[in-house]
């Protein structure tokens, strides 16, 4: 029979995903077709394949999270692997087990994939180090948060048909967000044009970003940024930021900074309305705009598994 | 590495007619007949034959198409995951005699994938298979119903199927002599 991809025996073999900083243009093109052929996958009357018979992921959230643990669970399953759902509630981590302990017990237990959230930026990078398998990022502090943006690269693309070029607007709480971050990398090296808006107070030093990014627009004026553009994602406003003296009112924010009518109406016809959840509806997005035509908010989450079934199937070549 | 040639454009083109006619005799016409081509190869044979098939029945039989990557047994043991690529079926397959098309049959293990891939469409009532290429060296219980041409080889041997759809250039299907073996 045919080798149905001969090209994949030069590929790179990647064993963690941290974040996408080290992903090339390439890996991710891939990663995005691999996902169209998942999203088949689940829209069959048996969303299951036989791929990953056999092999035990385990979900280590340390932070609460529905949706991305409950994404990572569905696509586990829908390639049939074991998936175990370890929350450090209830667990050994209370009686005072380090990370690595846990890590290690995983380990000895089977497991060859973790799937880890960690309110501490960089844990994953060091469960990484003292476990055999492969480690998957589901969001560590406010660090980087990368099958996030995967799923917003993929339903970009899947709305749109390319990302090169476009005008992409991330608005919110840059400062804290590790959703951002991931999607800078994923977006720009994707040949998009990204601007970020924001207050000063959450967005922090310019030169921050240009020493990465130089091409990176930053401003605190949406509604002039807004003009044209072809994505705009919004981020969840925490509500201890303003508690934290970052912020002088909520209602000064979504003055400034909501996702409105009125200004996605200045956006290009096509703009799609992204935010990564959970949304506090008349803060950062008015509910109509929410709920429009031109949001793609639920499809983010619908694409979120086919995304992750395109990595774990990625992760567990030899 | 030495290369033979074993069938040159006219051949596959006859292969493909015969194949049809057989297809035509075993299920006594074409009603409730339908292709699917394995990716990559089995797809545009399957697409010739759904031609050949029309030319002497006059219908059109529905073709679909097949990636069997996400089924095979070997992940984790070729290296680096193979690339995914999309699968459609966009007919219901309960009932029907699919036809499965491929270009090359060897081990048998990309059929026995193929078969799991597509009982999970549906159940059809009967499933055929129809190769351009019969190489033998099986590892599984599985025949073809429909040869082009039964080519006895060497496992140090490979057949190289060209189709212009896929590759360019005209079609041919070659004998490769390779030094190490290789799976297909």
């Amino acid at each position: 029979m045919s080798v149905p991809a001969a090209a994949g025996a030069a590929r790179h073999r990647r064993r963690h995903v941290l974040d996408l900083d080290d992903f090339s243009a390439q890996e991710i093109d891939e990663i995005l077709e691999t996902a169209v052929s998942m999203k088949e996958v689940l829209g069959r009357a048996i969303k299951q394949v036989p791929t990953l018979r056999g092999k035990t992921i385990v979900n280590m959230f340390f932070e609460e999270s529905t949706r991305t643990r409950i994404s990572f669970e569905l696509a586990g399953k829908a390639l049939s692997a074991n998936v175990v759902n370890f929350t450090a509630r209830g667990s050994s981590v209370e009686k005072g087990e380090s990370l690595i302990d846990t890590v290690r017990t995983l380990q000895a237990l089977g497991a060859d994939m973790l799937v880890m959230r960690h309110s501490e930026s960089g844990a994953p990078y060091l469960v990484a180090q003292h476990f055999h398998g492969s480690v998957i990022n589901a969001g560590d502090g406010r660090h980087a948060h990368p099958t996030q943006a995967l799923l917003d690269l993929f339903t970009v693309r899947q709305r749109l048909g390319r990302i090169e070029g476009l005008k992409v607007v991330i608005v919110g709480d840059i400062l804290h967000s590790r959703v951002a971050r991931s999607d800078l990398w994923g977006f720009t090296r994707m040949g998009a044009l990204v601007t970020l808006c924001a207050p000063q107070t959450l967005i922090g030093p310019e030169a921050f970003w240009k020493a990465t990014w130089p091409d990176l627009t930053i401003t605190s004026n949406l509604d002039e940024c807004v003009r044209d553009a072809d994505v705009i994602m919004t981020l969840r406003l925490q509500k201890e930021r303003m508690e934290a003296g970052l912020l002088p009112s909520l209602r000064e924010y979504t003055r400034f900074f909501a996702i409105t009518a009125e200004r996605v109406a200045r956006a290009a016809p096509h703009c799609l309305v992204m935010h990564p959840g959970p949304m506090n509806e008349g803060v950062e997005i008015m509910p109509d705009v929410a709920v429009s035509a031109q949001s793609v908010i639920e499809e983010q989450v619908a694409n979120g598994v086919a995304v992750r079934m395109a990595l774990l199937y990625r992760l567990s070549g030899e | 590495m030495g290369e033979k040639q074993i069938l040159d454009a006219d051949d596959i083109r006859r292969a493909m007619t015969r194949i049809a006619h057989e297809i035509v005799e075993r299920n006594a016409g074409v009603r409730d007949v339908a292709l699917v081509g394995v990716r990559r190869r089995g797809v545009p044979l399957a697409l010739r034959l759904a031609a050949a098939l029309e030319e002497i029945e006059g219908v059109r039989v529905p073709v679909g198409i097949l990636d069997i990557t996400l089924y095979r047994d070997d992940l984790g043991i070729r290296g680096p995951a193979p690339v995914v690529h999309a699968t459609d079926i966009p007919f219901d397959i309960n009932g029907r005699t699919v036809v499965l098309v491929d270009d090359v049959l060897y081990t048998g293990r990309t059929v026995r994938a193929a078969l799991d891939a597509l009982t999970d469409f549906g159940r059809p009532a009967r499933i055929q298979l129809a190769v351009l290429i019969d190489r033998g060296h099986r590892e599984l219980p599985i025949r073809a119903d429909f040869v082009g041409k039964n080519v006895p080889t060497s496992r140090d041997e490979r057949i190289a199927t060209r189709l212009h759809e896929v590759d360019g250039g005209v079609d041919g299907v070659f004998i490769v002599r390779v030094s190490e073996s290789t799976t297909e």
